[in-house]
């Protein structure tokens, strides 16, 4: 009793308007490395450097994005400084879901993406997966390559996407924003069952391992997905009210 | 009054779970242990130790500790540089922003 209470200490709440202080401030507490970050050792070598050379070309191209957009607004390096701490604090963030009994964490890569696009994002998401992986006991260095494709990549991008397009259809800026959280939370997700199923399914059929690994995300990221949909249009929100110039790059003509 | 509901709404939520769990079959654990290593395991993969093993007794608590301060500092700089508090003008006008 008294170690699963010191596994999961109970979390005060996370108000999605000041959601990067909650965000410190939970983080600031102690918790134990419970996350989604496929461990170390798992993948077998040729996988891993399979995913280093999928995360590499997406690595570069977002440095190169940070040189031309710093060009283009004085505020956008600190903007990037800010959504960097965010992701990390919240990728770190284990959330109990009493759904399941399980905990795990929000991504913050689709509101990420929003706001300095997926490239960078995906830049973000790398050093804050090195940092975890080195200090935090939280994912690994051999299984970088395929964390960075999950949560930097494959949310990073499709947040973006489904922003962009939800956009272009003609949904009001709020719902976009919170179809590209949670649908990026959830691709995460289902990006990191693809990469174990693809390892790990042997001689069995790999849509049936994909299929079972997926399933067994569900109770947990069903709702932390919806949450994370929640956090991304709150966070949107309050920059709209304080300084809706910081989403001018924002896709699709942004919350206007 | 509206963010006051959500706050507390969404803490009852996560407070409530150890609480009415408690005894019962929640672990806790993380979905890396819950799902990850178990498929890990069964496929003969399990996991290894972190080549830096900051999951010993306390230690991680520790290296959270740090980690949570240095990103909460970087993240309230970044955040006060954009979002600088409102000042006003002797009309009542709000200033524009610096950077």
């Amino acid at each position: 009793m008294i170690d699963d209470i010191a596994k999961c200490p109970a979390r005060g709440g996370i108000t999605i308007f000041k959601g990067l202080a909650a965000a410190a401030f939970l983080c600031a507490l102690p918790a134990p490395a419970f996350a989604m970050h496929i461990s170390e050792g798992i993948l077998p070598l040729s996988w891993a450097l399979l995913w280093y050379a999928a995360a590499l070309p997406f690595v570069i191209w977002g440095l190169r994005d940070l040189r031309r957009r710093s060009e283009e607004a004085p505020w956008f390096k600190p903007l990037v400084g800010l959504v960097g701490a965010a992701v990390f604090l919240i990728s770190c963030m284990p959330i109990p879901v009493p759904s399941a009994g399980t905990c795990s964490h929000p991504c913050g890569t689709g509101i990420a993406a929003i706001l300095i696009g997926p490239g960078l994002t995906t830049v973000v998401a790398s050093i804050a997966l090195t940092l975890q992986a080195l200090f935090l006991a939280h994912g690994g260095i051999t299984t970088l390559g395929a964390n960075i494709v999950s949560m930097g990549v494959a949310g990073a991008w499709v947040g973006w996407g489904v922003f962009t397009a939800a956009r272009r259809l003609g949904l009001p800026w709020i719902a976009a924003a919170f179809l590209a959280g949670m649908l990026s939370d959830w691709a995460t997700y289902a990006t990191t069952s693809l990469e174990l199923a693809a390892a790990l399914h042997g001689d069995g059929p790999f849509t049936t391992m994909f299929s079972l690994i997926l399933l067994a995300f569900v109770p947990t990221q069903l709702p932390l997905g919806i949450l994370e949909g929640f956090l991304c249009a709150g966070v949107l929100k309050f920059i709209r009210s304080r300084r809706p110039e910081l989403l001018r790059t924002v896709p699709a003509g942004g919350a206007a | 009054m509206k963010k006051t509901a959500l706050i507390l709404l969404f803490a009852g939520v996560l407070l409530s779970g150890p609480i009415n769990t408690s005894g019962r079959t929640a672990s806790w654990s993380g979905v890396d242990e819950a799902v990850i290593e178990k498929f890990a395991e069964k496929a003969g993969r399990p996991a290894w130790k972190p080549f830096i093993n900051t999951d010993q007794g306390d230690l991680l608590l520790f290296v959270f500790l740090l980690a949570g301060a240095a990103g909460g500092f970087a993240a309230g700089y970044w955040f006060r540089v954009l979002f600088p508090p409102r000042r006003k003008n002797e009309d009542g006008r709000i200033l524009n922003h610096d950077v």
